[in-house]
């Protein structure tokens, strides 16, 4: 079972943050198929939201078909995102850890180092028309 | 579905003293809808005259398809906690329960004892010793035991802490979705109402200035940012709510009823809930200057 949080002063809406921590969680492998996901009611008790801000999320999910509600028992994986480079998560982190690293000792602050990063991110991975 | 409210030049007064001025409004069913205005702008007048505790002195009110507090059945289908959720200092939590088991024809008894337990309310404990948290909880549990179509809380949690206001939302969301009952809930804590309500309604001296859904409002309200006199001309059915200018920059805040902001040489963004309410109320102060003493603007960050 995983658990949702909101952040409401992120500019995400908050069904969209549902969606979003369920895909992040499929992709980490911290959800996979068969896995239930909280109920409504589990939801709004925890994160004190409107049920039909959850509905649409679930909704939503089926419709990308990730999930499937069964009824009277909840909601499903039926879909996992998480594929084989999943096994590749671990040594990347390390490159990448060791990258942090130089950046640190280069003399980059922890701005530096995001700003850096998220522009070559951005950049390699940028769609030329 | 019936719609939940329905109001046709709505108006209230108290002598001369005008309270609510000509609301005409009609909200759907199942939304929890959000109340948000200054003090003394008639939040309070309007879940009255909802709640059926007063009459209109002109317009028409219907609540469930129906006038307030019209007959037996009408009450029954209305769970009404008035400001500072009220109950009898002098009586028990038990005695409560009992009140409410004998007072209401739909009372639901499984659901009292359980949310009573659910919430660690000691039976035996008079009501007046409770936490304002406990207390607020009291009074949403006979409300939603009595099993009522349509909750209205005025104000429920404007003096708890922000713990027990937590606390109160997750179980009044446990009910909606439980229970399946519609809620109306006046409050000046915004980032509160952008977590439970689907719809809003925005109240400012005695008059309404923006009710809809809130995926609708989000939907039409822009931040426009331009070079100061690049936003001078706007096309009709774009609304500016407000707008702020330095030497070189314009921001308008605006409401486009007709989707033209999108073809707009601007910068534009959403506004979150917010941010947008905010404008609404900014807006109405602004106005109030001069024509009377300003109105203590009480929307909390």
């Amino acid at each position: 079972m995983i658990d949702f949080h909101l952040d409401v002063r992120s500019g995400v809406s908050p069904y969209q943050q549902l969606v979003q921590q369920v895909q992040r969680a499929l992709r980490l492998g911290l959800l996979s198929v068969g896995d239930q996901l909280p109920t409504v009611k589990e939801v709004v008790a925890k994160l004190a939201i409107n049920p039909n801000t959850v509905l649409k999320a679930y909704r939503e999910l089926e419709h990308l078909g990730l999930v499937t509600p069964r009824p009277g028992l909840g909601t499903f994986v039926t879909h996992s995102l998480a594929d084989d480079s999943l096994a590749a998560h671990e040594p990347l982190r390390r490159e990448l850890l060791g990258w942090l690293d130089k950046a640190q000792r280069a003399g980059l602050d922890a701005d530096s180092i995001e700003a850096l990063f998220l522009t070559t991110f951005r950049k390699a991975t940028e769609v030329t028309p | 579905m019936k719609p939940v409210l329905r109001t046709q030049g709505l108006s209230k007064s108290y002598g001369s003293r005008p309270a609510l001025i000509d609301v005409t409004l009609t909200v759907p069913a199942g939304r929890v809808v959000g109340l948000v205005g200054p003090n003394g702008a008639g939040k309070s007048t309007l879940l009255n005259l909802a709640a059926g505790m007063i009459a209109p002195t002109a317009g028409t009110i219907e609540v469930l398809g129906s006038r307030p507090a019209a007959d037996a059945a009408q009450l029954a289908r209305i769970g009404f906690v008035a400001q500072d959720t009220p109950v009898y200092a002098g009586l028990t939590v038990g005695d409560h329960l009992r009140m409410g088991r004998r007072l209401n024809p739909r009372w639901d008894d499984a659901l009292a004892e359980g949310r009573v337990a659910q919430v660690g309310l000691d039976p035996a404990q008079k009501a007046g010793r409770l936490s304002g948290g406990q207390r607020a909880q009291l009074a949403l549990t006979i409300a939603a035991a009595k099993r009522p179509e349509l909750l209205i809380f005025d104000e429920p949690v404007a003096s708890l802490d922000p713990l027990a206001r937590r606390a109160f939302l997750q179980s009044l969301m446990e009910f909606v979705a439980e229970l399946e009952v519609g809620v109306i809930l006046s409050s000046h804590l915004l980032s509160d109402l952008e977590r439970v309500c689907d719809h809003m309604i925005v109240l400012t001296g005695s008059r309404v200035q923006l009710t809809g859904d809130v995926e609708d409002l989000l939907a039409t309200h822009y931040r426009l940012v331009a070079a100061r006199g690049g936003l001078d001309a706007l096309p009709p059915g774009v609304e500016v709510i407000h707008a702020e200018h330095t030497d070189r920059q314009s921001t308008l805040l605006v409401h486009d009823t007709v989707g033209a902001v999108p073809g707009l040489a601007a910068d534009t963004e959403h506004l979150n809930l917010e941010d947008m309410i905010l404008a609404y109320l900014t807006r109405a102060a602004l106005g109030a200057v001069g024509a009377r003493a300003p109105q203590t603007l009480e929307a909390q960050r």
